[in-house]
């Protein structure tokens, strides 16, 4: 069973694990900083899934996004930090639970 | 489809079941010491000098998120310079090296914006 | 590829240049501050559709396949979104100046944020290549969510914006998921290509799977049940002009992505997906219009409303033939001037930051400004879609297409619902007409005027006359029709 270089099955089940801690990450977490970096780990998921069937289809498509990915993953943190920041200032508290302004 | 994933679901059961049975064991079979120094993180180690929760100054947020902003652009660049050699041969090397020109002259505004709002200074 | 091909994205170069010089205008030194941002974001639309209109002439003879290595289409769909959305922005402009006017905020940097979701949204209206598609979408949701939150010394606002956005980047995150699946199975990431692999292959897994996750994605972003508990919060912190955006234009440009994807990249996989589609149309009526009917605040009820509006645009990708593709183009642009009339009217009550958005607000307009009441009743009955109006246009071809497609039970749910609509949207007409109102003081200013008479204008000129907007729509939507292999003039 083992093998020199991983197949895309496996490469896509640690993609699937990592998307899935993210997600739970996401809901279970009440912290903005975490929920953050549960979002990067989706997004880093994806990315390991496109390089993967990047590599086995021989076409650099998938990589090219993959930049892409990183760089608006880069910009979504900037937006989120930026947002956060702002929380703060106006509630000293980061945590999503205390933000209870608007019903829903 | 299903048979292949059985392997990875006994895994997980056994998994679980070490988890809790050895939790369990050091429940009933280990002595319950509930002294001050049990509670601690380190318990034989050095006593901690500090919190390891402190809170961050807001500051080093806005640091950290220019930084990236400006840091991750550089993965344009590598592939780009990468290629650059071989690819620019008469108009089509122009073409190139606009194209990257463009991206920096826009990576410049958003400098300049940054600088001029004063979000370097301390 | 070379500096010719740029023709292909003028409009879209030329707009980020002029947001790019707006956003350094107030850094700057003093001189930029004494010209006014408003003007200038007026003409740099201008200027953007000039261009627009201009290509669409140039490129008109070459071959749609090359263009941009097949990554950016200026057809005809395309340019018929972006020309809308042009318009919306200009409107958008329009109805901020008293809210900016306020001095508290700069308008420059929320005229150059507005400029890059336009860019963002132009993008979106012209990709045919997913990574174009997302990288548009991301462009709009990331000036969006800072515009959520442009009230920065507002809780409500900043919290809006932190709704938006942690809901919005997981949405992403899932719609970028099923992106991948959809490239493992399929070995492109091109639309076209995408569809001549499905056409070969046969269900698994793995695509269902894709398919179904950037389903999922594209609801977020047009708000449909069960991804739509973010809209009612948002737009109700959000600054009012910033909620009619995203109630807008930003809905326009994910319709015009969801009919893109699915009648062009899909469409071999119709059965697969159409069901699960239906289900969640159907719930965006249901639910959507039941929970709008218990709202006293206007803002809150329009953004229910919009989760029932995304419902019947659904209606138009579940039917995948050519009269529901007309029907998408249609409704967007009479769902876009109702709403912006309505929302010009929110505005117009709105005495300080976030009063004079209860329905108690309503009461008595028809004495204090009778043709502004009258407007008002006209964008309503549009929204419901009653006969002399343009939303009746809209619904009709959507109804229409979802019963020639099969969907029947569909369509009797959509009339039902927008039936039941009537019910909260005549809760504003009765506020207005039966009811006395208390002398409040509310301000009708020029911009506010124009962009309301705009769109009651263009509301009744397309109910009455639609001729023009349904040959356009089937000029414009010809060429995606054709790439799904509909017959173009099915239903006619």
């Amino acid at each position: 069973m083992l093998e020199a270089v991983p197949t895309t099955e496996a490469y896509l089940m640690l993609s699937g694990t990592l998307f899935a801690i993210g997600l739970v990450g996401v809901i279970i977490r009440r912290n903005m900083i975490t929920v953050l970096m549960a979002i990067e780990l989706m997004m880093n998921a994806v990315n390991i899934n496109l390089v993967a069937f990047s590599h086995r289809f021989a076409s650099l498509e998938g990589q090219i996004f993959t930049i892409f990915i990183i760089t608006v993953a880069a910009g979504e943190a900037a937006v989120g930090l930026a947002i956060i920041i702002q929380l703060y200032r106006l509630k000293s508290t980061i945590n999503v639970d205390e933000a209870r302004e608007l019903n829903g | 489809m299903t048979h292949t994933l059985l392997p990875v679901l006994i895994m997980m059961l056994i998994a679980v079941v070490v988890g809790v049975v050895m939790l369990a064991l050091a429940w009933f079979v280990g002595g319950h010491a509930r002294t001050a120094s049990k509670q601690e993180p380190y318990e034989s180690g050095v006593p901690s000098l500090d919190e390891n929760r402190k809170r961050v100054n807001v500051r080093f947020y806005q640091i950290a998120m220019l930084f990236i902003l400006f840091d991750i652009e550089a993965a344009f660049l590598y592939p780009w310079a990468v290629i650059y050699r071989e690819a620019s041969t008469g108009a089509q090397g122009m073409f190139l090296f606009g194209e990257m020109l463009v991206f920096i002259v826009l990576l410049a505004v958003g400098y300049v914006y940054v600088w001029k709002k004063k979000a370097f200074d301390f | 590829m070379n500096w010719n091909d740029m023709i292909y994205i003028l409009p879209e170069v030329i707009l980020t240049i002029g947001a790019s010089a707006m956003l350094l205008v107030p850094v700057t030194g003093g001189r930029g501050a004494k010209l006014s941002a408003k003007w200038m974001m007026i003409i740099l639309l201008a200027i953007t559709a000039g261009a627009l209109i201009y290509c669409s002439h140039a490129v008109e003879n070459i071959d749609q396949s090359r263009q941009l290595q097949a990554m950016f289409a200026l057809d005809g769909f395309s340019i018929f979104f972006k020309l809308l959305f042009i318009g919306a922005i200009a409107m958008l402009v329009m109805l901020s100046e008293d809210f900016l006017a306020e001095g508290k905020y700069s308008p420059w940097e929320y005229y150059s944020l507005l400029g890059f979701a336009l860019c963002g949204m132009m993008f979106m209206a012209s990709g045919v290549h997913l990574i174009t598609i997302y990288i548009g979408l991301e462009l709009l949701s990331l000036s969006s969510y800072i515009l959520a939150g442009f009230y920065k010394s507002e809780l409500k606002s900043t919290e809006a914006a932190m709704k938006y956005f942690i809901l919005g980047a997981v949405s992403s995150a899932i719609l970028l998921y099923g992106i991948s699946l959809i490239y493992g199975v399929c070995g492109s990431l091109n639309l076209l290509d995408i569809a001549a692999a499905m056409s070969t292959i046969v269900t698994n897994d793995a695509l269902m799977f894709g398919i179904m996750l950037l389903g999922a994605g594209l609801c977020f972003k047009i708000a449909a049940v069960p991804f739509h508990v973010w809209t009612p919060d948002v737009y109700e912190g959000a600054p009012t002009p910033i909620a009619a955006f995203l109630s807008t234009g930003s809905k326009a440009a994910a319709f015009a992505i969801f009919a893109r994807i699915f009648y062009t990249g899909l469409h071999d996989f119709h059965l697969e997906w159409n069901y699960v589609l239906a289900t969640i149309s159907a719930l965006s009526m249901i639910i959507g219009n039941l929970a709008a009917i218990t709202q006293d605040n206007v803002k809150r009820m329009l953004g229910y409303s919009s989760i029932a509006h995304a419902g019947y645009v659904l209606l138009g990708v579940i039917s995948l033939n050519a009269l529901g593709l007309r029907g998408i183009l249609m409704y967007s642009v009479v769902y876009v001037f109702a709403n912006l009339g309505i929302w010009a009217t929110v505005l117009m009550l709105r005495r300080h930051q976030y009063a004079g958005e209860r329905v108690d607000d309503f009461e008595g307009l028809s004495r204090r400004s009778p043709l502004w009441a009258f407007a008002m009743v006209i964008f309503l009955l549009s929204l419901g879609g009653i006969p002399p109006t343009a939303g009746f246009i809209g619904k009709y071809f959507l109804f229409a297409a979802a019963v020639q497609a099969g969907f029947g039970w569909l369509a009797v749910i959509a009339v039902l619902m927008s039936a039941v609509s009537m019910f909260y949207y005549l809760r504003l007409v009765v506020a207005m007409y039966l009811r006395e109102g208390v002398e409040a003081e509310f301000a009708i200013t020029t911009p506010l005027r124009i962009v309301a008479g705009i769109c009651l204008v263009v509301t009744l000129a397309l109910g009455i006359v639609p001729s023009s907007l349904i040959d356009q729509a089937v000029l414009s939507s010809s060429h995606v029709a054709a790439h799904a292999a509909l017959t173009p003039h099915a239903g006619r």
